[in-house]
């Protein structure tokens, strides 16, 4: 029946939207299903297809267990940065004006529209031993790409507009008004931040840090130009699991992409709860 | 405290929001900073509050420069418009948060600042609503809480931003008494801003009247109605009709006006305006007048006539329907006008604009 058909009888326009809202939901569920749920159970079913006992001796290896422990590492390295970061750059654009301000906003924004692996790329042409600062850093001894710095560096950079991107909207939503009455009633610029503007931030801002731990555990192009991917040494888990992929070790390549999968859901269920305390 | 402030200036971008302030206030007063929005009222108070910082000029409170003391430091009360309360704080919280903040060595202890919130409770007539959340009350309650938390630190100063432009009309004038009781209760020197004459002249001792980023007049209201120092002053306290007139020897003239009650002004010869309410202008018929009724409209108690004259242009007036010769007052009759009371202003129509300009009719609104 053509849609002028629905528009002229409103009786019969009921069945035929709901049967094309089922249409639509299963469409919508179907597709989840296939893009999303199987390759994700298939990570599983992989990782468990020789038993326990080879997953746990894949997990427990010492690269992948060392790969584990770098990518937590960089982790907790960046996740307070960005935060600290976002708070500071939320802060400056919602509750002031000064030159420059439009620009500073889209400033932020920029690691979400460049593909990390270019990111990469700057960093291996500032830092590397043939980059800008690579005699310099090689002069005082420090060594950035090939090892953690680098990786942090890069992760940082990617992560960087998370937890500014949702602390931002809401601190501009609401306003200066109470910052400046907390002024007006002897507060400090401290007690300010800690007493008024933190507590209204708080789900936005706990959201944005689990975006932001999500994305830097998982991140893949950036670090692999920068970390050189030795093994045990500067192997993220992400890389790594390439890594084992490569040696057609699969069990062990789909077993350390099982451990990510994980995180990955416990983040999404964090951040599915974060938004209902955000919303409320 | 008494507030002495001179030669404030303050610029935004390009736009001066305000252009040279003069104004005391002395220990006590309430006083109501009146004006239309862009007026620089608001940021005039910002700057008292330490909210904002002008870009020349001085601020004297007491003998002390407070451009140079920071916001924290001035225990000022400020009060906002949408209210500003912290909505994760209960209503217990938020009046003890002035108190809370205070380094240890000046801060009262727990016991002194639980008793002290609930006496505000109790003076604010909120005692009820002490473990509630901001979200959880009326506008009209919010501002109470509004208050109550500037008033817990015993401020020096009040200072009260369009405190009640977000309520309700029978709120409004409820809060109103309200806060009158209150500023006589304890005595501070208040300061706060409306666009809103009734509530200006109801509860201030004295009006400053805002345009532009100066102060146009400051007085009461019978004398700034009476007796407005400026057009703006004129255009803003209500409708008007405005006239040209030629001025000679120190009395207005015009064809087809009476203005003999108008007293001598010191003005040179030349043309002027006179401006004056639609109700202090009187029609009277006559045969020979130049002035044609081209509109009459009635709501009972009183007439609404637009009149044109062929060289004054069009004035609409209002006249109590049952004092005039209602019958004569149709459309095309000739009229003379005679002007009751009204206000003489030197140059000519092209300076100030003419009396039917839409811009009034909000204001006419707006008076109840």
């Amino acid at each position: 029946m053509s849609m002028t058909a629905l528009d002229h009888h409103p009786a019969l326009s009921r069945p035929h939207a709901r049967r094309g809202d089922r249409i639509l939901i299963g469409l919508a569920v179907g597709l989840t299903l296939l893009f999303i749920v199987a390759p994700m159970a298939f990570i599983f079913a992989r990782a468990f297809s020789q038993g326990w006992q080879v997953y746990a001796a894949n997990i427990l290896h010492p690269v992948t267990l060392h790969a584990m422990w770098l990518t937590t590492i960089t982790a907790i390295i960046v996740v307070p940065i960005n935060v600290a970061f976002g708070i500071a750059a939320a802060w400056a654009v919602a509750k002031h004006r000064f030159p420059g301000r439009g620009i500073l906003v889209t400033i932020i924004e920029i690691p979400f529209s460049i593909s990390p692996i270019i990111a990469g790329v700057c960093y291996l042409f500032l830092y590397g031993r043939q980059g800008l600062l690579g005699p310099w850093l090689q002069a005082n001894d420090m060594q950035v790409i090939f090892a953690l710095p680098g990786i942090v560096l890069v992760t940082m950079f990617v992560t960087a507009p998370f937890v500014a991107r949702e602390v931002l909207p809401l601190m501009q939503a609401q306003g200066s008004e109470q910052e400046q009455a907390a002024v007006t009633l002897g507060a400090s610029g401290w007690q300010v931040f800690r007493r008024v503007t933190l507590p209204n931030i708080k789900w936005a801002l706990l959201y944005g840090a689990v975006l932001c731990t999500a994305r830097a555990v998982g991140e893949f192009g950036g670090v692999a130009v920068v970390s050189g991917n030795i093994r045990g040494q500067t192997n993220t888990l992400p890389l790594h699991v390439e890594l084992l992929f490569n040696d057609l070790n699969a069990v062990g390549a789909f077993a350390a992409a099982s451990t990510l999968t994980l995180i990955a859901i416990i983040a999404l269920v964090l951040k599915a709860v974060l938004e209902g305390r955000k919303a409320g | 405290m008494a507030i002495s402030i001179s030669h404030l200036t303050k610029r935004f971008g390009q736009t001066d929001v305000l252009r040279g302030i003069d104004l005391g206030v002395e220990k006590g007063e309430l006083v109501a900073l009146l004006g239309p929005s862009g007026s620089g009222k608001t940021t005039l108070l910002k700057i008292i509050a330490g909210l904002e910082w002008p870009d020349s000029g001085r601020l004297v409170v007491d003998e002390a420069d407070w451009l140079q003391l920071a916001a924290q430091d001035r225990r000022i009360g400020f009060v906002f418009q949408h209210y500003a309360l912290f909505p994760h704080m209960s209503v217990r919280d938020n009046l003890a948060f002035g108190l809370t903040v205070r380094p240890r060595s000046a801060r009262p202890a727990k016991a002194v600042i639980a008793a002290k919130v609930e006496e505000l409770l109790h003076f604010l007539q909120i005692s009820h609503l002490g473990d509630r959340y901001p979200a959880q009350l009326s506008g009209g309650q919010r501002q109470r809480v509004a208050l109550g938390r500037a008033l817990a630190i015993e401020p020096s100063i009040l200072l009260l931003d369009e405190p009640f432009g977000a309520l309700d009309a029978a709120i409004r004038r409820d809060l109103r008494r309200w806060l009158r009781g209150v500023h006589e209760a304890t005595g501070s020197t208040t300061i706060f801003v409306t666009h809103d004459q009734e509530e200006a002249f109801e509860l201030a001792d004295r009006v400053v009247v805002m345009g532009e980023g100066q102060i146009a007049q400051i007085g009461d209201a019978d004398a700034i109605h009476d007796h407005p120092a400026t057009p703006f002053v004129a255009r803003f306290m209500g409708a008007t009709v405005e006239l040209p007139v030629t001025m000679q020897s120190g009395r207005a003239r015009a064809d087809g006006l009476d203005l003999t009650v108008l007293p001598r002004r010191a003005l040179p010869d030349g043309p002027a305006q006179v401006f004056a309410r639609p109700e202090d202008i009187i029609p009277q018929p006559d045969p020979a007048g130049p002035w044609r009724i081209i509109s009459r409209t009635s709501n009972g108690a009183n007439l609404r006539l637009v009149l044109r004259h062929p060289d004054l242009g069009e004035a609409e007036l209002d006249t109590p329907r049952r004092a005039v010769a209602a019958d004569c007052m149709i459309a095309d009759a000739s009229m003379r006008l005679r002007i009751a009371f009204g206000t003489i202003f030197p140059g000519d129509r092209r300076n100030p604009a003419p009396a039917s300009e839409p811009e009034n009719i909000p204001q006419l609104e707006k008076t109840p």
